[in-house]
């Protein structure tokens, strides 16, 4: 009720403030939901580090382009040997780091070594685990040799965590990021905001905005309230969606809604009884209808998909037909798996409202089949370790936001613990695999095999909305990676 | 007097132990392991196990608290496993915006409270004395969050008088960092305000009621010189401890308005880390406003002590 009153007063005063629009200026205001922890891309997992310094500040030797294809980046070119396992990249001349040294050879060497290292904290180390060696040919050209080929490692090598970092500015990278961007750091005030200045240096071409901000504000009442007040200029991953009419409604806005990497899933916990019959994981997948989820939990906003795959990827195949929304169908199968009485389970829910929300409509939707769920609501730290590690739990919602993370269902030890070891030497062809068109038909096969055994029950494919200044350009629409490129973006006159 | 001094010395050492021991104790049984939340759902065991060496989880817990209370004596807060900096400067930061705030909003609280308070004893039943207990009544019963809201709804949105709330930071100037705290400040002191003032008036009304009171006014002094004069300041004992509470509730308890006007506070802190198991950080913050607390109470007992010579003794 209170927020009722409060959203209604906000709109009538909306209108009221309508068109007091203000100068365009040469930086801009970035509002994001959760702050980086520090600021090394290269030594944890959270989304926000590469938010605020993905090819902002620092760069790799690949990079993502706004649709998710691979360009070049520091390195301006590469040839690959006929084996597919040596790849000899040319780095771009003249790039310097922002403190002024140059970005040489020894630097990819340097970085490279330190991810794969023994004593490597890097989130993804796996990206780095088929590297046998790097090594210097001269100042401009890097040899990495794989131990097996690798179809991916072009696009392993454009993740954040796969990002250029120089020997000599290491030690104070957490809170002094030294990279080579089109922005350098220059201030952080914790807890608050991060502010980078354009590179006047810059080896490609310069950024348009002299200035950015990033400011953190976790909030959804207070995100609303500095977007109306135009304290800040764009809200990416915009988190309060019920109030999306009022900026709709709002000239000063636009709202961006893009793809994401992240496939929502109604993870099964495949070891535990009794979600280790196939029949039972199929008749959880017929009981759950996404629309009704997609509606009622994110606003209408997410595509529904059948298998844990992106969309908007060109391999992509729509397997929603394997478990379009069927109760007597579920009924049936549990009566075939000898619970036509229905069972109990638990239910797990992390923080994001895509969890929360979503599993109180999951719930009911399972209870109308005969399942009754026990719901917990828990903090990722919890949820990582009940959940993740300890797998106690029966089912779990989450979201999978790494790209091209198909993978996982190839690690038995994996949360949701799916073991078939057909699956297993798919993904391990696959990523030996380099011919464009095999490796199609290996990951259209593969998302066949995972939706046909019903592992997880597969929601729908998280959208990004954000809010942005009409007048402000070239913010990307899709996010193929966790990151904010400012590089090109403008104020329109 | 030396010996009563040393007692509660030796009482406060005690609490600190104490104290120290419940903290780590409570935080050490909260599931969850820093090294996992840090490198997310994609990280390999080696990685973890490597982390948790990095961060030094792999100490006993023995070994672990003794560094902990180790540092602390010699002024060492230790590394905050998430932020990677050293606590101390962590924590300073954010006092740099709580203690001011707090401070701003006590001003206030107290610059509502006295006269409305003193305004409505000295007019016991008069429309004044209903129209003040009615407004901070209404006062304590609002939520002060929802009130924030309004608030910037209607300054910040409306009349753009304010932003919507965030922290310039004081290199920025005094005035800018001072507005930046003014709505924060009057949504704290709003039912703080309301509190004071009712106890301000019921123990005015107390010491009113007094002999000695009786016997100054039979002496010839008029009621505002009696009140103003005597009842006043022996009213103000218990109006002082309430206040003192509420600083220290100002100080950690502003979370929810800093999260409303996204305040980069000592509360949010808390609740951040508590999150991503930062649990040293949890740890030092807690420690030190314990101390702070104890060692306002230390300051308050000797206090009382140096009031009243009877405490001096006994005890």
């Amino acid at each position: 009720m209170m927020k009722a009153i409060s959203r209604s007063m906000f709109a009538a005063s909306m209108m009221l403030t309508a068109g007091a629009a203000f100068a365009a200026n040469t930086d801009v205001t970035v509002g994001l939901q959760l702050e980086p922890p520090h600021l090394d891309p290269t030594s944890a997992a959270a989304g926000a580090i590469d938010q605020v310094l993905y090819s902002n500040v620092f760069e790799g030797l690949t990079r993502f382009g706004p649709d998710g294809s691979v360009n070049p980046g520091l390195a301006e070119s590469w040839t690959i040997s006929d084996d597919g396992l040596s790849y000899t990249f040319k780095l771009r001349a003249g790039v310097k780091f922002h403190d002024g040294s140059d970005f040489e050879a020894t630097d990819v060497v340097f970085s490279l070594d330190r991810a794969r290292a023994e004593d490597s904290v890097n989130a993804q180390k796996a990206l780095f685990a088929g590297i046998a060696s790097v090594e210097a040919l001269d100042a401009g050209t890097v040899k990495v040799t794989l131990s097996d080929a690798n179809g991916s490692f072009l696009f392993n090598m454009a993740w954040g965590d796969a990002v250029m970092v120089a020997p000599e500015s290491i030690d104070d990278i957490k809170s002094n990021p030294v990279g080579t961007g089109a922005f350098r750091f220059d201030s952080w005030s914790r807890g608050d905001k991060i502010e980078l200045a354009r590179n006047e240096d810059y080896w490609g071409t310069p950024a348009r905005i002299e200035a950015a901000t990033f400011k953190f504000i976790s909030d959804p009442t207070a995100a609303f309230a500095a977007m109306m007040a135009e304290d800040v200029d764009v809200f990416y991953s915009y988190p309060a969606p019920e109030n999306l009419m009022a900026f709709e409604a709002d000239a000063r806005f636009t709202i961006l809604s893009g793809s994401t990497e992240g496939e929502t899933i109604l993870a099964m916990n495949n070891k535990q009884a009794p979600f280790d019959n196939a029949k039972v994981r199929a008749a959880v997948s017929y009981a759950i209808d996404r629309n009704a989820i997609i509606d009622g939990a994110m606003f209408g906003f997410g595509t529904p998909i059948g298998t844990h795959f992106a969309p908007h990827n060109p391999d992509y195949v729509d397997l929603t037909g394997n478990s379009a929304y069927d109760p007597e169908k579920a009924r049936a199968l549990l009566a075939e798996a000898g619970l036509a009485d229905g069972f109990k389970t638990t239910l797990k829910l992390p923080p994001p409202s895509y969890a929360r929300r979503g599993g109180e409509i999951i719930a009911a939707q399972l209870r109308a089949v005969g399942i009754e769920t026990e719901i917990s609501n828990l903090e990722w730290a919890q949820w990582l370790e009940q959940v993740f590690r300890g797998y106690d739990y029966g089912l779990t919602i989450v979201s999978h936001t790494e790209p091209m993370d198909i993978g996982i269902y190839a690690r038995p030890e994996y949360y949701f613990q799916y073991d078939n070891a057909d699956f297993q030497t798919l993904i391990a062809d696959l990523a030996v695999e380099a011919d464009p068109g095999k490796r199609s038909g290996m990951l259209k096969q593969a998302q066949t095999v995972i939706s046909e055994d019903y592992v997880n029950a597969y929601l729908f494919q998280l959208a990004m909305v954000s809010v942005v200044k009409t007048d402000l350009k070239g913010i990307w629409e899709n996010a193929p990676t966790q990151a904010i490129d400012l590089t090109s973006v403008y104020w329109a006159d | 007097m030396l010996i009563y001094a040393l007692k509660r010395l030796r009482s406060l050492v005690l609490s600190l132990l104490v104290a120290s021991v419940v903290i780590f104790a409570v935080i050490e049984v909260v599931p969850g392991d820093p090294a996992a939340f840090m490198l997310g759902i994609n990280a390999q065991e080696d990685t973890i196990a490597a982390l948790r060496e990095e961060l030094g989880l792999n100490l006993s817990v023995y070994q672990r608290y003794f560094n902990w209370v180790g540092g602390l004596l010699s002024g060492d807060f230790g590394i905050s496993y998430t932020y990677r900096s050293p606590v101390a400067e962590i924590v300073t930061e954010r006092l740099w915006v709580s203690l001011p705030l707090a401070a701003y909003a006590l001003s206030l609280t107290v610059l509502l409270a006295f006269p409305a308070g003193i305004l409505a004893a000295s007019r016991r039943g008069s429309v004044t004395d209903l129209s003040v207990m009615g407004f901070t009544q209404l006062g304590v019963a609002i939520p002060n969050f929802w009130f924030a809201m309004l608030m910037v709804l209607a300054f910040a949105i409306n009349l753009r008088w304010f932003s919507a709330g965030g922290f310039p930071g004081w290199d920025e100037g005094f005035w800018i960092s001072m507005k930046s705290l003014t709505l924060p400040a009057i949504a704290l002191a709003l039912p703080q305000a309301s509190i004071l003032a009712r106890v301000m008036r019921s123990s005015l009304l107390d010491t009113l009621g007094e002999d000695y009171v009786r016997t100054c006014r039979a002496k010839g002094l008029s009621k505002a010189q009696a009140l103003w004069r005597h009842a006043l300041r022996n009213a103000l004992i218990p109006v002082l401890t309430i206040i003192g509470l509420q600083f220290s509730f100002l100080l950690a308890g502003a979370i929810i308005i800093e999260n409303v006007f996204f305040l980069p506070g000592l509360g949010r802190l808390v609740f951040q880390s508590i999150s991503q198991r930062d649990l040293i950080v949890v740890e030092s913050v807690v420690m030190l406003l314990v101390f702070a607390v104890i060692l306002v109470n230390f300051a308050v007992d000797i206090a009382y002590a140096l009031v009243d010579p009877r405490l001096r003794r006994g005890r």
